[in-house]
Parts: structure tokens; sequence; C-alpha cells
């Protein structure tokens, strides 16, 4: 009770119905191409409109490839699916991001650098990485897309109220730990499942410590760990992320809506269902060595006992083996997960004055155009071009292999995505999640390589 | 799609593994299909464990003609990871109403109810000994009975009763949907709006 999932969740309720769900108003609904076309012949069927049309925002990014983005997508499946959402936006009269606009992305990277997403707001999308809008502070969950036509038609979504869980990392991370390893760490002790049926709230101090790129790795990352999604309480890092942001409230306005958010914090008083405490000195950097993102351990260790034998046969890893020093072929940087300035910052710290090994196919791919223009304006791209790596264009690419970036059959890549399951990044293509410090590490040594041997 | 549910009876396909994600239940190459065409994505559910990449079927459950039936019966944490429904669509075109499990994956949980795809939670020990009386007799037969909300394994005469709110029996017994309900609701949602204050 008095927690500030309560706060928002109650603050939303149009209307209980008697021992079922309540209907939940909805702030934001996010719409790309893969999840939502069904839903759009729904409304058609229907013969309706969105009720509310300017809450809706709509951009393509799965299918999107992450080169030539000028011209028209090869893949003529891929191509007919991101038309739809162009007809279908245009129809519906919904704001559209299309490919080559300078606003379009990766929808989880979009929304909070434009300012669409906010603090106390409930957000939606048919996407289950909508999670990642909970670092602004926000109620943000995925969705299927019957859900997507039922905020459409009505912009409200019929749900159980999930219970509440608060993940609290206390102390400091060490070197080379980011949030990508304590979500990794998180899930290996809590495992895939143990979120199932809760919405989690992080906080303590390595929370509180942990910019807004990081916060939106954590909290995308929730749905690894069974949660329908997780959040952050809105603090000075929220308020100077936002402010100036496109749809971020302005003048007068932002100053009345600062003063609310500042209100959106759980009571001294909260009780939770279930409260977890962990230390952030006790994580490392991790690795992934089977195929559920719960499989992972610190890079430095061996595949511990009780690994299910198919996920091992897949992997062609044997229980008590280390990773260190394993072969690599491709490395990925890039997905709603790490696809943000800061990850790119930190695959160049690595990369600077360091070349690509030979073995290792790379791809960069910026979470949006603006990253990528931020990634320009550092001179990022040039250090990275030195170092023999290319910056692609962006979208979703590899995370899921949708478009043309796909890891072949056999292939081992060091990914920065949210995703080892079988077949993930490609039939047969053979996983291990890790930050992008990892994963850089990984891309100029050419094997699985502790980021820390390589920093000052 | 939207049928009225009361009482199935049917023989099982079983899949005994845990965290059954829904990147195997549908792999995300087939979402790009702009419809919601039952017939192409019951084709292709679990299509990496039930063709090899020529076409040719895989060693698995559902290519044994010992085996049939519309209720699947998997191991825990059926359906995690992606959100995408059509895995859903998927298992309603195979066929299958009901699905058991020990323990389903939130957003696919509710992507099944709203798919008229019954998901049935029953106790590790209910379904450990379904999977036993299938192996031993794979045409075991099992029935849900809806209105009562109870699910018996018909070999054993085991029955549980299972989690099912009230407003979902209903929906599922008269084939109404969550969207048909929410259009009766326009002059609540208009009162919320006004009301609020940020």
């Amino acid at each position: 009770m008095n927690t500030l999932f309560d706060k928002i969740w109650d603050s939303h309720v149009v209307n209980r119905i008697e021992d079922g769900p309540v209907q939940l108003y909805i702030d934001r609904l996010y719409c790309h191409e893969v999840t939502s076309p069904q839903a759009f012949d729904g409304l058609r069927e229907r013969g309706i409109k969105c009720l509310r049309p300017e809450k809706i925002f709509c951009m393509p990014d799965h299918n999107t490839p992450t080169h030539d983005q000028d011209k028209p997508i090869e893949d003529p499946v891929g191509r007919k699916q991101v038309d739809a959402l162009t007809r279908n936006t245009a129809e519906f009269g919904l704001t559209h991001f299309p490919m080559m606009d300078r606003r379009n992305g990766i929808i989880h990277v979009v929304g909070p650098e434009r300012g669409l997403s906010l603090p106390g707001m409930t957000i939606v999308c048919g996407d289950s990485h909508t999670s990642t809008h909970g670092a602004v502070g926000a109620v943000a969950f995925g969705i299927g897309t019957s859900e997507v036509e039922m905020v459409m038609a009505s912009q409200c979504i019929l749900q159980q109220k999930p219970k509440s869980m608060r993940i609290s990392i206390e102390g400091k991370l060490g070197k080379g730990v980011t949030a990508k390893d304590v979500a990794l760490y998180i899930m290996k002790m809590i495992t895939t499942s143990g979120g199932t049926g809760y919405f989690i709230e992080y906080a303590g101090q390595v929370i509180r410590d942990m910019s807004m790129e990081g916060r939106m790795t954590l909290c995308n990352l929730s749905i690894e760990m069974g949660a329908r999604g997780g959040f952050i309480a809105p603090d000075e890092t929220t308020f100077n992320y936002l402010k100036g942001r496109e749809y971020a409230p302005k003048g007068e306005e932002w100053d009345r809506a600062v003063e609310y958010w500042k209100t959106l914090r759980s009571g001294d008083d909260a009780v939770f269902d279930r409260e977890i405490t962990y230390r952030g000195e006790d994580i490392e950097p991790m690795i992934t060595y089977g195929t559920n993102p719960g499989m992972g351990m610190a890079i430095t260790g061996s595949i511990p006992e009780g690994c299910p034998q198919k996920a091992l046969d897949y992997m062609g890893f044997e229980e008590g083996q280390k990773l260190l020093g394993h072969k690599v072929d491709y490395v990925f940087l890039g997905a709603c997960t790490n696809g943000r300035i800061e990850d790119f910052r930190a695959f160049a710290s690595i990369a600077r004055g360091r070349h690509k090994a030979e073995n290792v196919t790379a791809w960069l791919v910026p979470g949006s155009w603006m990253v990528k223009q931020q990634i320009e304006d550092e001179g990022l791209d040039k250090v990275l071009a030195e170092a023999g790596f290319e910056i692609r264009q962006p979208g979703c690419s590899a995370c899921l292999a949708m478009n043309d970036d796909k890891i072949p059959a056999g292939k081992y890549s060091v990914s920065t995505s949210n995703r080892n399951f079988e077949g993930r990044q490609g039939p047969g293509s053979r996983t291990m999640l890790a930050s992008p410090l990892t994963a850089a590490a990984a891309a100029v040594t050419g094997v699985v390589t502790d980021p820390r041997t390589l920093m000052d | 799609m939207k049928q009225k549910f009361d009482i199935i009876e049917s023989s099982c396909i079983p899949l005994p593994l845990e965290n059954v994600d829904t990147d195997q239940i549908i792999p995300a190459r087939f979402l790009k299909a702009t419809t919601k065409d039952e017939k192409f994505f019951g084709d292709n559910l679990f299509c990496d464990w039930r063709y090899n990449p020529d076409g040719s079927p895989k060693d698995f459950v559902m290519n044994d003609p010992s085996y049939s039936g519309c209720i699947l019966v998997a191991g825990r944490n059926f359906g995690s990871g992606s959100s995408r429904e059509h895995a859903a669509w998927a298992i309603a075109g195979a066929g299958f109403k009901v699905v058991i499990s020990s323990f389903f994956a939130d957003i696919h949980k509710n992507n099944e109810l709203n798919n008229f795809v019954l998901p049935v939670t029953v106790s590790e020990g209910f379904l450990a000994e379904l999977f036993a009386s299938i192996d031993a007799d794979h045409g075991t037969r099992v029935r849900v009975d809806v209105p009562n909300q109870t699910v018996t394994n018909l070999a054993t005469g085991s029955s549980e009763h299972f989690e099912l709110n009230a407003y979902k029996k209903y929906c599922l017994m008269n084939a109404l949907d969550d969207i048909d309900y929410l259009l009766g609701t326009k002059d609540r949602i208009e009162e919320y709006e006004n009301s609020r204050r940020i």
C-alpha cells in the first residue's frame, strides 16, 4: 500500500469491474509496424475510429534496414508492413515518425528522448520492452495486439492490478559494472519468472546514482525478469533529462509539472508484496551462457551446475566451462536495451586507440537518428571509424533479426540486446548477452574478455 | 476466434519443457504478416522445433500421430518473453482451445484469453501427474469444465479448481471480448478525463 505504483495506477482507474479487472486509462499509446496492423483491421471491422488520436504515436522500427534507409526496403514482406503503418496512421489521423524522419528510431528510445514519456503517465505499446519508459517514473508495460485495439478504441485497457515488488541496490558499482550488469545479476538471482505478476520499483543508492540511460536499460529488462514493468521514482536526474525535450511541458506548465512529479514517490510507510536488496559491490560484469537471460554469470565465472542440457547443447557449451577467451564471431551494439548515447560512449572508450579483431563482424546500431546525431556531434563516429567500426542506421536490427541483420547458424555473438532465446538473432544463432563495455572488449580482442582488463 | 466456452474434453499434446518463450512459439520472421491469418500462424507454430530448414518434419511431438487433441500441456513459465500476440494466434490457429501449465507469463496469458484460448494454471503435482499419464497413454483425456472451473485428468481422476475471474468467465462463456465491453463505457471515460488534475 501507498507505493508509487499504487499512486499512479489508482489515479488512472476509470472503473472497477466486480470480481474482474479494472478499466485503466492510458496516457500514451505507442505503435510500431509489427503489432499494430491487425488492431487497425479490428477498428475497421467494427467501423470505429481512435477515441483519442492525439495520444497515440507511431513509428516503424522492427523491419527497418540499418543501411540505405532512403531507398525502398528490399524485403517485400517487411516493406508491406512498414507501408501498412504509413497508410493506417494517415487513415486514423495519428502522429507518425516514418523512416528517415529525424525523429524516427526504436520506439523505446524515441519516447523518452522526445519527451513523450513523462513521470506519472500510464504508457503502453504492443511490445514487451515498453517497460523501458518506467525509467522516467511512469507505469509502462507491454500489451498484445487485441489490447492495442482496446486502447485505440477507448484509450483504456482492462487489466488486473499486478502486485508490487521493490528491488533496492545499495552501495556502489565497481569499475566496469553497468546498468546492464545490474539487470543480468538480478535475473540470475530471481530467474526469468521471479518477477511474474509484479511491477518492480527500483530503488537504492546505485539507482539514485544511475544516469537516465542506465535507468532505461534496467527498466527495459524488467520484462526479462518476468515482471510486466519496472520503474524508478522521478528525481532531479529525471527532470534534468526531460527539460527542453520536444514534447515535454514548457514554461509555467513545466514548473507545475515538476511540482507534481516531485510528489511521485513511495511513502515511507509503503508496503510492498515483496522486497529484495542487493549490494552493488557484489555485482561484476556479467555474461549469459544459456538460452534465457536468467542464465548469466560473472564474466570471470564458470557455467554452473544445473543448466538444462538443451540450452548447453544449443550454445555448444559444457557445464563448468569458462567463457573468458571463447571465440566471438559477431558483436552487436544497439537495441532498446543499449542503443543510447551512453552505450556508444562506453563502447568507444574501449575501442579508442585499439582495432576491431579480424574475426569479428561488428554491428553498431544507434537506437535513433537523434542518438546517431549525438554520436557524430561528440566525434565518436571518428574514434570508432579509426578503430575499424562503422555506425549503421537506426532500428531494432539484430536484436530480433526481422531485417537483414541476422547472426548465422552456429555463430557466437556478444550482444547488448535483451534476449538470448534460441534463434532470436537468426535461426541457430548463439547469443551471449552483455554490456556495451563487454561487447567492445570482445570486439577488439575477438574473444570473450573482461572489460576491466582494458580499462585505465 | 470468438467462441462460447463450456465443457471441453480432449486428448492432449504434451510439451514438457520449462520457459517456452514466444520466440519459440512463433519466431520473429513470421511476424511480418499484416493480417490475422490464423492458418498461417498455426502452420508455423513451434516452427523451428517442428521442421528442418528444408521443411521436412523433425522429431517433435506435433509430428507424432499418436498425439492429438485441442489441449496443449506445457511446462512452467509458458509464453515468456516477447508480447507478440502472434503466439496466441498461432496456438489458436493450430486448433488449441486450452493450454495447461503450472505457470504462465503475464502478457501471453492475457493474449490467449483475448483470443479465446483458455490458459489453465494447475499445481506442479497435477502437471507432473498429467505428463506421466500422457507418457503412459498418449490418448489420455482431460476435461476442462469452465462453468465449474475444474480441470480433470480422466486417466487418474485427479481434479483441480483453476482460477478465472468472473468477468472473463462471463466473456468466454458468452463469446464477448473486452472491446465490446469498453465501447459501452464512453461516458465514464469522458467523465474520468474531465475530472483529471493534470
